[in-house]
C-alpha cells in the first residue's frame, strides 16, 4: 500500500472533480475547431507543402540536389534525423522511465509526449529514407535475399541495427500510445451526439467498457510496456551513436557516445516538451492539469541531462588531448577554432550555458524564460549533431579533399518541411483525440488525500466509509501547502 | 438473448471497494465492475485472479530471441557466410542489437495481441454500455438478475453500502 504523504503538492490544481477532467479534456475534441488552432494548421500545411516539393525535388532529379559533396557525404540528413529521433526520446521516456519510478506527474503529460515521439520518429525516418535515392525500394534493408543473387542483409552494420531499432521503437511506442487512449475514447465515445462522432470513436475505443477485469490487464500490459520501453529507449540512441562510433573517423570514433547521445536526446526531447506543453495547456486552457510545477519538474530534467551533455563536450576533448593521435587531436581543435567555430560555439553557448540558468529558481517557474530557454535548447541540440558530422568530415585525412559544405534550398526545405509535417500531425492529434490520458489523471486526482479510507487488503474490520474529497486537498486543513522546493 | 441487470452507482471509488466487497460477502454474485480508471484493490475486492500475461509476454519475448538468434546465425554463418572487416562469420557480439531489438518487439506486440485477445476488444461499429457515466465519473456494479431476484433486498443492500442509485437496465447483446 503506498503511503499518502499529507504535505505534497496536488498535481492537479483548481479543486477539479472527475467529472471536471472529462469535461475539460473533452471540451476540444467536441467543439468546432476554434481560429487559433485553424491558423496553427494552415501555417503547417504551408510548410507540409514545402516538405512534398522539395521531396518531389530529391526524387525526380536524384540526391545531387542536396549539397553533399565528395568529402561530406553526410550532413543536414542525418543532422536532422538524430536531432528528431532525440526529440522523440522524451515521450517514452516520460512514460516508461517516469512509471517505473512513480513520478505521477508524468499522467497529466505523457499522452501529448508519446504523441510527439512518434511524430517526431515520422519525421526522422525520412531523411535515411530519402538519402537511399530510390525510395520505393526501401524494404531492402529488412533481411530479404537480394533480388539479384542469395546475398542476405549484413548483421555487423550498425546501420542495420539502427533499422531494426528505430523500426522497433516506432511500432512499440505506437502500441503503447493507443493502448492508453483506448480508455479515453471510451469516454469520447459515450458522450459523443453526432452519429459519425459516435461511429468513429466506437471503432476507435475498441469497444471497452472500462471492466474491472480489463483495467486489471490494462494496468499488467502498461507495466510490462514501460518496462521493456525503458532498455528499448536507452538502446535506441545508443544504436544511433554507433552509426558514428563504430566508423574510424576521428570526432566520430569515441566510446562516451552512447551515454552522451542518450542524454542529449532526453534534453532536447524534455525541451520540445516543454515548448509544446507551454502553447498546448493555453491553447486549450489546461493550466489546471499541466501546472507550474510540471514545468519545473521538466526543467530540473532538461538541466540534469543538460550537465551530462556538458561535461560529456569537456570530456571529448579532454580524451583527444590524452589520446595523443594527432588526428583525433586535430578533429577538435578544428571544431572549436576551424572554420566552422561558429556552429560549435552556438552549441557550447546553448547546451551548455542555457540548462545552468535553471538552476536559478526564478528561471525554473517563469513560463516566458522556459518556452525561450526550450527553443534555445532545441536550436542548441540541432548544432550539436551538425558539429558531430559536419566538422568531423569537411577535413578529412587527405588536405587536398578539404572542403566546406553549404546547405542547397532543397537541404532547408526537407528539414523546414518535416517541422510542417510534425506540426500538422501534432494539431491534428490535439483537435481530435484526448490531449490529457484522463484516465490517469482521474487515478491522481486525490494523489493529496490524507482522511479517505484507506484500503489494505482482506480487512475483516470493516468499518463506514467516507466518501473521501476529489478536490485534491485535503480535509485537515492545517497542513501547510507553500511551495517547499 | 437478453440479460437483465441491476446496477449499483457509486460516486466514490473508496466506498466502491468497500461495498463490493460486503455485496460479495453477503452472497451476491457480481456481474462486472464498471469504472472509469483502474482501483488498486479492485482485484483483490473482486477475487480477480493475477493476470498471466506477464508469462506469456516472456515467453513472446523468448520467441523473438530465438528467432533473431537464429535468423543471424542462419544467414550470415550457414546460407551465405562472407567475411565481413575481418570478423568471424558468426560475430555473436555484434548480433546483440537486433537480438535486443527482435526480444522487445516479439514481447510487446506479442503482449498486446494477447490483451485484446483474451479482452475480447476489437473495433466495433456500436459499443453497448449499462451506464453511459461510467466511462466519466461513476463507478457501476452490475449484478445480473431475473424474475426471482428480490430486488428490495438487493436495492437495501446496494443503498446499505453507499450507492447513490440503484437502477435496472436489460441489454440484450452483453
Amino acid at each position: 500500500m503506498q503511503h499518502v504523504s499529507p504535505v505534497r503538492e496536488p498535481l492537479v490544481t483548481g479543486g477539479k472533480t472527475y467529472h471536471d477532467v472529462t469535461q475539460d479534456v473533452s471540451r476540444q475534441v467536441e467543439a468546432a475547431p476554434n481560429i487559433r488552432w485553424m491558423a496553427a494548421l494552415s501555417v503547417a500545411l504551408v510548410l507540409l507543402g514545402v516538405f512534398f516539393y522539395s521531396v518531389y525535388r530529391t526524387l525526380w532529379y536524384g540526391i545531387g540536389e542536396w549539397g553533399l559533396n565528395k568529402t561530406v557525404g553526410w550532413a543536414w540528413d542525418i543532422t536532422n534525423f538524430v536531432w528528431w529521433v532525440g526529440i522523440g526520446h522524451a515521450g517514452t521516456l516520460i512514460s516508461a522511465v517516469l512509471l517505473l519510478f512513480r513520478q505521477k506527474w508524468r499522467t497529466s503529460i505523457n499522452r501529448a509526449a508519446e504523441a510527439m515521439t512518434i511524430f517526431a520518429v515520422i519525421c526522422a525516418a525520412m531523411f535515411p529514407v530519402l538519402h537511399m535515392g530510390r525510395p520505393w525500394l526501401a524494404y531492402w534493408v529488412f533481411p530479404l535475399q537480394n533480388t539479384f543473387g542469395s546475398l542476405w542483409v549484413n548483421f555487423n552494420s550498425p546501420l542495420l541495427w539502427d533499422v531494426f531499432a528505430i523500426s522497433t521503437y516506432f511500432s512499440v511506442s505506437l502500441v503503447f500510445w493507443y493502448t492508453g487512449l483506448v480508455p479515453d475514447f471510451a469516454t469520447i465515445r459515450d458522450r459523443a451526439k453526432g452519429p459519425i462522432a459516435k461511429v468513429a470513436y466506437s471503432l476507435l475505443s475498441f469497444g471497452w467498457r472500462g471492466s474491472a477485469k480489463h483495467w486489471s490487464r490494462y494496468e499488467t500490459v502498461s507495466l510490462i510496456l514501460a518496462g521493456v520501453s525503458t532498455p528499448l529507449v536507452l538502446s535506441v540512441h545508443t544504436i544511433v551513436s554507433m552509426d558514428f562510433a563504430t566508423s574510424v573517423v576521428p570526432g566520430w570514433h569515441t566510446t562516451i557516445f552512447p551515454p552522451y547521445f542518450v542524454a542529449g536526446a532526453i534534453f532536447s526531447g524534455f525541451a520540445m516538451v516543454l515548448t509544446l506543453m507551454l502553447i498546448t495547456r493555453v491553447v486549450f486552457k489546461l493550466e489546471d492539469y499541466i501546472t507550474i510545477e510540471h514545468i519545473a519538474l521538466m526543467n530540473k530534467i532538461m538541466m540534469v541531462t543538460g550537465s551530462i551533455v556538458g561535461v560529456a563536450y569537456i570530456t571529448e576533448f579532454f580524451i583527444a588531448w590524452y589520446s595523443q593521435v594527432e588526428f583525433e587531436q586535430y578533429a577538435f581543435i578544428n571544431r572549436a577554432t576551424g572554420p566552422y567555430w561558429w556552429a560549435y560555439w552556438s552549441m557550447m553557448t546553448c547546451n551548455v550555458i542555457t540548462p545552468q540558468l535553471v538552476w536559478i529558481r526564478r528561471v525554473r517557474y517563469s513560463i516566458p524564460l522556459t518556452f525561450v530557454l526550450s527553443i534555445i535548447v532545441n536550436i542548441g541540440m540541432w548544432f550539436e549533431r551538425f558539429v558531430i558530422i559536419v566538422t568531423s568530415l569537411h577535413r578529412d585525412y587527405l588536405p587536398s579533399s578539404w572542403v566546406m559544405f553549404s546547405p542547397s534550398i532543397i537541404d532547408i526545405g526537407i528539414y523546414v518541411g518535416t517541422i510542417g509535417l510534425f506540426f500538422t500531425l501534432f494539431l491534428l492529434f490535439a483537435k481530435f483525440f484526448p490531449v490529457i490520458n484522463m484516465a490517469e489523471v482521474k487515478s491522481v486526482l486525490k494523489y493529496t488525500v490524507d482522511n479517505g479510507p484507506t484500503y489494505t487488503g482482506h480487512d475483516p474490520h470493516h468499518h463506514t466509509p467516507q466518501p473521501a474529497t476529489t478536490h485534491g486537498v485535503p480535509a485537515s486543513a492545517s497542513v501547510n501547502y507553500d511551495k517547499h522546493d | 438473448m437478453t440479460k437483465r441487470f441491476a446496477l449499483g452507482i457509486f460516486d466514490d471509488e473508496d466506498v466502491l471497494l468497500h461495498a463490493v466487497e460486503n455485496v460479495r460477502e453477503a452472497g451476491v454474485k457480481i456481474y462486472e465492475v464498471f469504472t472509469p480508471f483502474p482501483i488498486h484493490g479492485m482485484d483483490d475486492a473482486l477475487g480477480i485472479e493475477r493476470s498471466r500475461l506477464p508469462i506469456a509476454a516472456f515467453f513472446f519475448g523468448l520467441t523473438g530471441l530465438s528467432f533473431a538468434l537464429w535468423m543471424q546465425i542462419y544467414m550470415l554463418g550457414f546460407d551465405w557466410p562472407m567475411i565481413i572487416g575481418g570478423k568471424p562469420h558468426i560475430a555473436l557480439p555484434s548480433f546483440i542489437p537486433v537480438s535486443f531489438e527482435l526480444t522487445v518487439l516479439f514481447c510487446c506486440h506479442g503482449m498486446v495481441i494477447t490483451f485484446y485477445t483474451i479482452s475480447k476488444l476489437y473495433p466495433r461499429w456500436k459499443t453497448p454500455v449499462l451506464d453511459v457515466r461510467s466511462t466519466d465519473d461513476k463507478f457501476v456494479v452490475a449484478i445480473e438478475v431475473n424474475e426471482n431476484t428480490d430486488m428490495t433486498k438487493l436495492t437495501q443492500l446496494l443503498r446499505d453500502n453507499g450507492a447513490s442509485e440503484v437502477n435496472q437496465k436489460e441489454m440484450s447483446k452483453f
